[in-house]
């Protein structure tokens, strides 16, 4: 059993354009709009350049120590380096969340939960490549309710800019696709 | 309910220079603090007031200098290599008194080095990187909502001693989001019309601003001046944040980041049942020796831990006056320590030392 | 690395196919120079750094001055450069690589140096050293790559960005009334005694690329000459920054960017300065 949602440490990582950063950024926004304490530590840096981009997004019910932590809760990953790199650093117990179309190599560890989507072929099928990062959001938050839905929409509101407002429906649409995903599998969320 | 944002520390920064009445912002872009720059060549526009980029940090501190000695309220900020070229200004700016803010987002060095954060430019801050006797008053951060926090502050520092005040951040403070709130703020009223650089009326007799004082009479004077300035700096503007010190029998040494590892590193030990607690300083100069040499009566050993080859130490060291042991800890090169790397070390010195 | 395996990489034997060719029966058309390091580049994709660099390699290798060559490296995208050139190099400080070039040159005298610049690196930071180094008529070579913003730190506005353009740090459009216009360098460095041999390319095109690599090949002939600074401002581009695919950006530059900066020799050197040859 988890310490009841008290504490979350999680490391989102992939290729830059896959959206890792804004993924954790909503994350961090819609713990902020229910009152939580959060960080969100992103990578920089000319590695980012094509390369691979990652953020660490802390939400918690008390004042956050470190914003830089090397074992985390759960993992999301979006690339085989990723998955490589931070498969290892999940606590036993946790999460590994990773894009099942991309990553053919997913780890072998058994103390862990693992859980892959292939977030990808169903953004493609939504004719929106860009919302793949909501789609396995969606499927996060399903496993590991640390924020509500509620907030997480009103969070996409404030992160989107302005202009790009008339896709929050189909950025809705995606993560109620991962949240079914995750039903479909049959995984218990981890509380 | 306060109403909170999620920024950057960078931005943050930048958001508080506006809201703290910041007439005049000059910089030169540099990783990890462009975004500084950029934040305020959209915003500072809004508000009418001046934002420029210059054509090196040389120009940068020098547009600080002229626009601080016409009484206005002026920052810049930098990383790093940038801050090291300023140093010659910064000189210039204490010499002359003049009341500015300088932040510096710390990265890694020597050198080009590289843009992940360091703490390596400990001493050059609070020792006095440019020529000649002066201090600056050093104000660290350790989260967005103090980099926030601590514009107000310094801009009311620099007005209050005429002395420039250095924000000292990092590549990670200033990169990573947090919740900020922006504080009510009340600028005091500060009268520089008898040394800024106005236009002189009929009725006064001019003001000029330099650090020239070609007699050693009238220099040495002007040092003493500027001696009896840093000592009321020193007795007056000394903070620093503990905790868990109460029951401490080990004390954990660091500002900026390295704190905020060591606050984890401190709840994994105190787990295993070690009590230690946090000195965090918060002004780098002043620096709290006054508080360190109490707490040396009460722990049997202290640990500084820094992003850097050992830097601060020196002035835990200068604290403890050789009472208890004083380690050191760090990691360089844009490395940063993980928790439960430092409880290594900490247990290891602890078995060492036969301090238990 | 002999020449023969960037025309015959891995695959064929690999595939294990009758060779329908020997390799001494292939025509050498092209090759990259010897003096360039086989790597892989940190550039963006279309990026021009690559190509100037591969010129000014070129250069090296056909005038047989590997050995006496050393060139200085500034802080920009070509951070990197000594690891792409097979040469001895120097990194300096940003904007500051004429004044080391001078210190090399100086003490080295029989040595060709040059320093690869970008606008920021040498028209902001770096004006007063460049300006110096040229009005002194350092027998050096300034390789000059403008292309309008600060790449590496990730696109502000820069000295020599055009008028209007939006940049991180302009992001209504470079304000002429308020920053100035764009520096022309080679124009305001062609007035210096110092300068002998001054002049503007682009390499967006195979003809401009030609062109440029002459220009090149004319700055290093002449170091031997001690007749002064050369001085060759190239129009890159930054794809990334310019936010425009590296085909929009070569047609940017020439529907745009020549305006403001005309192509051309501003300076050359007359017939009784080359009477040394
Ligand atoms: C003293 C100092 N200030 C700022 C920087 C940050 N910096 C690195 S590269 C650069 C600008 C590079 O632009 P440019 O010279 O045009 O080269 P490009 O990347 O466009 O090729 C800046 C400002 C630095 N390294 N040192
Ligand atoms: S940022 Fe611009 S100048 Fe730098 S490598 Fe990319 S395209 Fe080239
Ligand atoms: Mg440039």
């Amino acid at each position: 059993m988890k310490n009841n949602n008290q504490l979350e440490e999680l490391i989102v990582a992939g290729f830059g354009g896959q959206g890792v950063l804004s993924l954790g950024m909503t994350l961090a926004y819609a713990g902020m709009l229910e009152n939580k304490e959060i960080s969100w530590m992103p990578s920089y840096g000319p590695e980012m350049r094509g390369g691979t981009a990652n953020c660490i997004t802390i939400i918690s019910a008390n004042k956050i120590s470190s914003p830089i932590i090397s074992l985390f809760d759960s993992a999301i990953v979006l690339n085989q380096p990723s998955m490589d790199k931070f498969a290892p650093r999940v606590k036993p117990g946790g999460i590994l969340l990773y894009e099942s179309g991309t990553i053919l190599k997913p780890s072998t560890r058994t103390d862990i939960e693992m859980i892959g989507i292939p977030a990808t072929t169903e953004a493609l099928k939504m004719k929106n490549t860009k919302v793949m990062n909501m789609i396995i959001l969606g499927a996060y938050l399903q496993l590991r309710p640390v924020v509500s839905n509620e907030s997480i929409l009103e969070a996409l509101q404030k992160v989107l800019p302005e202009k790009y407002h008339h896709l929050l429906p189909i950025n809705r649409q995606a993560l109620e696709r991962g949240e079914a995903m995750v039903v479909e599998l049959k995984v218990q969320p981890v509380s | 309910m306060a109403e909170f944002k999620l920024m950057k520390g960078n931005e943050a920064m930048a958001e508080a220079a506006i809201l703290a009445g910041c007439d005049a912002y000059f910089g030169y872009p540099i990783t990890p603090q462009s975004e500084v720059l950029e934040y305020l060549a959209r915003e500072m526009p809004k508000h009418n007031r001046i934002v420029m980029q210059a054509e090196s940090e040389v120009a940068s501190i020098n547009m600080v200098y002229g626009a601080a000695g016409a009484g206005f309220r002026t920052m810049t900020s930098s990383s790093s290599p940038g801050i090291s070229l300023m140093q010659e200004g910064i000189s210039y700016i204490a010499g002359a008194e003049l009341p500015c803010l300088i932040v510096n987002v710390n990265r890694a060095g020597p050198g080009l080095g590289t843009i992940q954060p360091g703490q390596g430019d400990y001493f050059q801050s609070v020792k006095g990187g440019g020529h000649g006797d002066y201090k600056m008053i050093v104000l660290a951060p350790a989260s967005v909502q103090e980099m926030a926090d601590f514009v107000y502050l310094g801009f009311d520092l620099a007005d209050k001693y005429r002395n420039p005040v250095l924000l000292l951040s990092d590549g990670a403070i200033g990169q990573m989001m947090e919740k900020v709130e922006f504080k009510p703020y009340t600028r005091p009223v500060v009268d520089k019309s008898t040394w800024a650089t106005t236009g002189k009326p009929k009725s006064r007799n001019r003001n000029y601003i330099t650090s020239l004082f070609i007699q050693p009479e009238r220099m040495e004077v002007h040092n003493l001046k500027l001696e009896e300035k840093f000592k009321q700096i020193r007795e007056n503007e000394v903070r620093f944040e503990e905790i868990n010190t109460t029951d401490a029998d080990y004390l954990f040494v660091a500002y900026g980041l390295s704190a905020r590892i060591c606050q984890k590193a401190m709840d994994i030990a105190r787990e295993k049942g070690i009590n230690i607690g946090l000195l965090r300083p918060i002004t780098l100069y002043p620096y709290p020796y006054q508080r360190l040499q109490e707490l040396a009566s009460q722990v049997k050993m202290m640990l500084s831990v820094e992003l850097n080859s050992g830097q601060m130490v020196e002035d835990v060291r200068l604290g403890v006056n050789g009472k208890v042991p004083v380690e050191f800890y760090g990691r360089m090169g844009g490395m940063m320590p993980t928790p439960e790397e430092i409880v290594h070390h900490l247990e290891t010195l602890i078995q060492y030392h036969h301090v238990n | 690395m002999s020449t023969e395996q960037h025309i015959l990489p891995g695959p064929v034997p690999v595939l294990n196919l009758p060779p329908c060719h020997t390799e001494e029966e292939y025509e050498m058309v092209y090759h990259k120079p010897a003096t360039m390091v086989d790597t892989t580049m940190h550039y963006c994709p279309g990026c021009a750094h690559s190509l100037v660099h591969k010129l000014i390699m070129e250069v090296v290798e056909e005038l047989d001055i590997q050995e006496k060559t050393v060139g200085v490296a500034p802080v920009g995208c070509s951070v990197f450069a000594y690891d792409y050139m097979d040469i001895d190099m120097q990194e300096a400080a940003h904007g500051r690589a004429c004044a080391v070039a001078t210190g090399i040159k100086r003490l080295m005298p029989d040595k060709y140096v040059f320093t690869y610049q970008g606008d920021g690196d040498l028209a902001a930071i770096g004006i007063a050293e460049t300006l110096h180094a040229i009005n002194r008529g350092e027998n050096i070579c300034i390789v000059f790559m403008n292309n309008a913003v600060y790449g590496m730190t990730s696109g502000q506005m820069a000295p020599t960005t055009l008028p209007g353009m939006h940049t991180t740090t302009s992001p209504d459009g470079r304000d002429v009334s308020y920053y100035g216009a764009p520096i022309k360098v080679a124009e305001l460095m062609a007035n210096l005694p110092g300068a002998f041999y001054v002049t503007r390319q682009a390499v967006n095109s195979a003809n401009a690329v030609r062109r440029t690599k002459k220009a090149l090949l004319n700055a290093f002939k002449y170091q031997p000459l001690h007749k002064g600074t050369c001085l060759v401002e190239i129009i890159g581009n930054c794809p990334s920054n310019w936010k425009m695919t590296p085909v929009e950006a070569s047609r940017f530059i020439d529907e745009e960017m020549v305006k403001t900066f005309p192509l051309g020799d501003i300076k050359i050197p007359g017939a009784e300065d080359m009477k040394i040859y």
